[in-house]
Formats: C-alpha cells, structure tokens, sequence
C-alpha cells in the first residue's frame, strides 16, 4: 500500500518537473506567443480554417528568411530587435459562437500566456474576444471582421486592418452610380438582405442608412438567421418587392442555400451584390455555374498580381502550403500578424502598452501589403487602418474578377444579371 | 400577393413531408425506448454522405442508392443499439439520456476528420429542375424528395399497423411488461426500432442529398427541429409526427413570408410550446 502512494507520488513530481522544464525551455528559445481564435467546427468551420492558413502563412514567412518578398520582416528570420524571436501561433476554436470566443481568448492569455490576439472572422465573436482582450489588457489586431462598430467602441487595445461595412456599402452603391453613368443603367431600387447577427445585421443598418443618400430607395429589409434549413419564405418575399438590386450580407451555409433558391424560384434582378458568404472557398465548388455574374465585396483578387507582383509571389507560396489558391478570407487573416510582429520589434518588446504605443505609430507603406491599400496606419482614437478600402470582384466563369473600381479592373462587368433559363 | 400565398403554401409542404419523414425515425426510438437519440441529426448527415459518395465514387444516382443508404442506416442503428445503448438502458437515466449525445459528438466529428468542414453537393442528380406550373415553381428535385418522403412515411405506418413485427413493436411502445407478458422479444424489438428509425432517416437523408449542400454539421438543424416535431405531434406516435412535421413546414413558410423571416423559427418553436402546454401528450399522443 506504502509503495503504490510514494510510485504515483513520484509520478506526479515527475510530471510537474518534466512540465517546468517544458516552460522554462520555451523561455530560452525566445518565443512569441500569438493567440489564433477561429471557427474551426461548426457550420462555418471550413471558412475559419482557411483563415487560420492565412495566419499561418504569415507567421512562416515572419520566422523564416524570404529575401525576394516586400513583407514586413520577411527578409530576415525572426524578429531582428527582439534577438530573432519567432512567433508562435496557438489556435483555439471558438464553435461560431460568441461566447466560446471570449472563453477561449480568456484561456490563450491567462493559461497559455500569449502577449497578443488575433481573429475571430465572425464580428459577433470578435466583439466578445476583443472584450475579454481589453479587460485583460492584451493587444488584439483583427483583420477578418467587418462590423463597423468593433472599431466604434473606443478600445484601446483593439486594432482593425481590414475594411469595415460601412466602407464596402459605400463601394457598392458608388459603384452603382458609376455603372449608371458608365452604361446608361437606370437603377432605383435596392432590396437589403442579411443575416440576423452581429455582421449582417450592421450591413443591413448601413445599407438603409445610405441607400437614400445616394438616391436608391430600399423596398425590402429582410433579415433571417443563418444556418435555415429552407429560404423560400425569403426569396418569396423579395420577388413580391421586385428590386432593382439585390444587396445580400451572408455566411457561407445561407449562400449556398439562397443561389439555389433564387434559381429555383426564378428570383431575376438587375444585378446581386454581396457580402463574404459568397467569396468562400466551399462556395464556387457547391454552387458552380450557378454563382456566375454574383457580385461580391472584397479586399483581394488573384488578379490584382497585374499590378503587384507581391500578390502572386504570396498566392504561390499558399498553394505550395495548401494546394488552393489564396482566397480572400485567407489574404484578410494573413495580415494581422504582420502588423503585431512588426510593432513589437519596433517596440523591442512584448509588453502590452509598449506595443500598443507602437501600433498606433504603424506606417506600413503600400508596397508591403497585398491589397490595394495606400498602406496601413491606424486612427489614432478609432484605432480603424485610415488606408483600408474594398474592390468589387465578380463571379465570372466561376473566377472571381475586379471589376471596380473600373480604372483597375481586370475585365468589364457583365450587367444586368442574366435570367436563369438562358445561363448555362 | 396571391401568388406568392399559393408558392409559400407549397414549399411550406415540400419542406413539411420531408420533415415528417426524419421525425418519424426520431418518433419510433422515443416511442418504444423512451430513449432520445441525439444523433438523429447526424444520422441524417451520414445518409446525405453515403448518397453523395456513392454519386461521386461509383456514379450512383442518389435516387438509386436510397435502398443500400437505408441498408446501411438500419445496420448502423443495429449496431449502436446492440452495443451500446442496450447495454446504458440498464444503468441510471442519466447514462441513457447522455449515451446517444455522446454517439452524435463522436459522428460529427468523425465526419470532420474524416472529410473535413468542406461543403459538398450533388452536382448533376437525375432529377434536377423547376417545373413552371401556372403561377407555382415547382422544384423538381424537392417535389420528388416530397412525394418519396409521403411513400415512405406511409410504408412505415402500414408495416406498423399490418404486419406481425410492426404489432410488436407497437405493443412494446404501449406496454414494455405486457409485450414481454406476452411472449414479444423486446430486445429484439429495441434493436428493430433503432435499425428501422436509423434507416427512415437515412432515406430522408438521401432525398435531402438531392438539392441541399452536405457537409459534417448539416444535421444539426434538422435534428432540433424533429425533437419539436415529435414533440409536438406526440412521443411515439408516427401519424402524430407525420401530421406535425406538415405542420411546422406550412407554419415555418408562412410564418417566414407573411411575418419576418428573423422569428420564423421563433414562430415555429411558439407554436410547440403553445401546443405542449395546452396538451403536453402532444397532437395525437396519448
């Protein structure tokens, strides 16, 4: 009986020596922990693991040497200032739902010790991770979520790169003036479609909001949950308020679902302008055919490599990683950790305010990003990147291709939408 | 206006039949075991998969594998019976209630691993189509899954109420002591359910591979809505969850088109508790 308690007693102080080396031997090799929160179960899991690879991508070219890349620190190995640390990324699933994103944000910073967050896609989760970041005073840079009141809520360490909603309304109903002066389009009515969270339903406000003010009247407002099992009462519902426009704000589940039922209903309108759902990687391939002449908002097109070669040298080394092409959720996550990496090494530190200090004198010229942004430099009270703007691509033989602004289009847009019988 | 009342009334049914038919699995298990399978959702998932592998694997229309993808179902169910539910049925409640949460984490998961979040659909299905009636778009691929799901759904009821193996199960959903009195296996009953429950869902799946996307967590929606219609129509009562699952398909539409699509679940769920609290045995329970 002695000799079984002092073998599991020496078991345990085994255990508990072999886990104190374990830390004390990620303290010698100068790592950089940053935390990853992303979908990757759950019905959006396919869109969260694509933007983890973007991450990831991004975090290899930080530690590794890519002397021919214009990134910031991917000519040299590490981070310089910080005696060439290398950057760990720990990923943690957040389910989709908002309140697994702040216990999990909650878990990486007190159990695992990272120095910082990035992620979460959905707005509704990275507003509750971002939250549990500010009370715990950790920096959280976020390049995937599109909600403009992320950056509305006067966080001091919370930190977007990428576009916000109210940016890409405005692109999408200036684009559609542009199409009525460029093509001689009448177009007067908009019907706005969205999902009921945190995302679709701040598009929705944004639309309304701004639709009238450049002269489009909005004859529908429908909002419904993602993940429905049947859309027609939807569909239905925008056939009876015949618009001109169609502006959709969707996860990926309901794109599928609302392609489908448009064609079978026969829902025909001038032109369908839509938000991320429908720039997925798992969306052409369910949908195919059926997703040509779809236009969608965007940060990224493989066809911007025409006027950045970065874009190309970038994409190749994901497919090489990956065996896809770079897709746009993929190009938006691969950003925020370069903007961490780069103002900890100017910080010459991980402590928090420090970075944060550092990240609010960011200046990342155009040339270093793989958008066609002026750059990354963040406002000093909303901590929003100033230089952020979208592109419109479309759906054109199941590739998606710029078409606006018109001056860097890769091909003319093909519009109005064609009707369902005469599409292949 | 009008129009668009008959087209809502339509698809409202289309998605009700096919509803009725995964309830009815769902029914049958709670009814002769009072047992919940949590993984009827992922049942569900599972029989869209084999209908989509066997489309893209060997070329078989998901029309024609509806038979091996009950087969295989009714096996699956067997199988979980005999190994492990059979065996939790004699321990606490609680081991009942939490064995097939357990089994439907497991599938899902697996089903992740196995072939990952991505989503898939079946790309050219026999049936495929809208059939332009007067004033409705009928779906040619959901009017099918429909109208199988109604023929399935009524085999099921006359094997039940005709055939010597259906009175036994049926006698077992009533009384359990009494069956056994009586000289009915009801081990043996136990397993036939879940193979038959297993298998009626599968089908659905099947049916469902033909116009819906398929991935690892299609199941899950599906599933919570079955709950409320087996509930709502009454525990083991398959004409109950036949007549519920029409029901909040028709509710669902409607409700979706003539309210605001945000609440059509809220509607739906209204409705249930509604039902339940003016009679908790549920439509046509007893």
């Amino acid at each position: 009986m002695h000799g079984k308690r002092s073998r599991i007693l020496s078991y345990a102080l085994t255990l508990l020596l072999s886990l104190a080396l374990a830390s004390a031997g990620v303290a010698a090799d100068q790592v950089i922990k940053i935390g990853a929160v992303y979908p990757l179960t759950g019905d959006i899991a396919s869109t969260g693991l694509d933007c983890l690879h973007g991450a990831e991508l991004a975090v290899d070219i930080i530690n590794g040497q890519y002397p021919d890349l214009s990134l910031p620190l991917a000519k040299t190995a590490g981070l310089p200032n910080l005696n060439g640390a290398k950057i760990k990324l720990i990923a943690a699933d957040t389910k989709g739902e908002p309140k697994n994103g702040q216990a999990e944000t909650e878990r990486l910073v007190t159990q695992e010790k990272v120095v910082a967050m990035i992620g979460a896609y959905q707005s509704a989760v990275t507003k509750t991770a971002s939250q549990a970041t500010e009370r715990l005073k950790i920096p959280y840079v976020c390049s995937d979520s599109s909600s403009p009141t992320l950056t509305e809520r006067g966080f001091k360490y919370f930190f977007r790169v990428s576009p916000h909603d109210a940016i890409f309304a405005r692109d999408q109903l200036q684009f559609l003036k542009d199409l009525e002066k460029a093509k001689k389009q009448e177009i007067h009515t908009i019907a706005a479609l969205y999902e009921n969270t945190e995302f679709g339903s701040n598009v929705g406000k944004q639309i309304l909001k701004l639709a009238p003010e450049y002269g489009f009247r909005v004859v529908a407002d429908i909002s419904y949950s993602h993940g429905a099992t049947d859309v027609t009462s939807e569909v239905g519902r925008l056939i009876r308020a015949n618009p001109d426009v169609l502006m959709h704000a969707s996860y990926i589940t309901d794109a599928i679902l609302f392609t489908k039922t448009f064609k079978e209903m026969g829902f025909i309108p001038k032109g369908i302008m839509t938000f991320a759902g429908y720039i997925e990687p798992g969306y052409l391939p369910a949908v195919k055919a059926d997703g040509n002449d779809i236009i969608v908002r965007s940060t990224f097109a493989l066809d911007l490599a025409k006027s950045k070669p970065l874009v190309a040298k970038v994409n190749a080394l994901f497919k090489k990683k990956y065996g896809i092409d770079m897709s746009e959720n993929a190009a938006r996550s691969f950003t925020a950790p370069f903007v961490l990496a780069d103002a900890m090494n100017r910080a010459k530190t991980t402590e928090a305010e420090a970075v944060v200090t550092a990240l609010l004198a960011t200046n990342i010229p155009d040339d270093q990003v793989i958008y066609p942004w002026l750059g990354i430099k963040f406002d000093p009270q909303s901590h929003q990147n100033i230089y952020a703007r979208g592109i419109l691509v479309q759906i054109q033989n199941q590739n998606y291709i710029t078409v606006w602004p018109f001056d860097a289009a890769a091909a003319k847009v093909i519009w109005p939408f064609p009707p369902w019988n005469t599409r292949k | 206006m009008y129009e668009q009342l008959v087209q809502q009334l339509v698809n409202g049914l289309l998605i009700g039949f096919l509803y009725s038919l995964i309830a009815i699995g769902l029914t049958m298990i709670w009814g002769v075991m009072n047992i919940v399978n949590f993984a009827h959702g992922e049942f569900l998932m599972l029989g869209m998969f084999l209908s989509f592998w066997f489309y893209t694997l060997f070329g078989v229309d998901p029309l024609f594998s509806i038979p091996i993808c009950a087969a295989l179902l009714f096996l699956l169910g067997w199988v979980i019976y005999k190994s492990l539910v059979s065996k939790v049925m004699k321990g606490p409640v609680l081991a009942q209630l939490v064995v097939t949460f357990g089994v439907s984490i497991f599938i899902a998961y697996t089903a992740v691993f196995l072939w990952t979040p991505d989503f898939r659909m079946i790309q050219k299905p026999l049936l495929i189509g809208t059939w332009h009636l007067g004033m409705v778009e009928l779906s040619i691929p959901k009017a099918a899954a429909s109208a199988g799901s109604v023929l399935v759904s009524f085999a099921a009821f006359l094997f039940l109420r005709k055939t010597k193996t259906g009175k036994a199960i049926l006698a077992t959903e009533m009384n359990r002591n009494s069956a056994l009195l009586m000289g009915i296996d009801t081990e043996r009953v136990n397993a036939l359910s879940f193979g038959i429950g297993s298998a009626l869902v599968g089908i659905a799946g099947a049916f469902l591979s033909m116009y819906y996307y398929i991935y690892p967590q299609v199941g899950g929606t599906f599933g919570l809505i079955s709950f409320c219609i087996v509930a709502l129509g009454g525990f083991g009562s398959i004409e109950g969850a036949f007549v519920a699952g029409v029901l909040i398909g028709v509710v669902q539409t409607l409700g979706g088109y003539f309210f605001d699509p945000a609440y059509k679940y809220a509607i739906v769920f209204a409705l249930y508790l509604v039902t339940v609290w003016i009679r908790p045995q549920g439509l046509l329970g007893w």
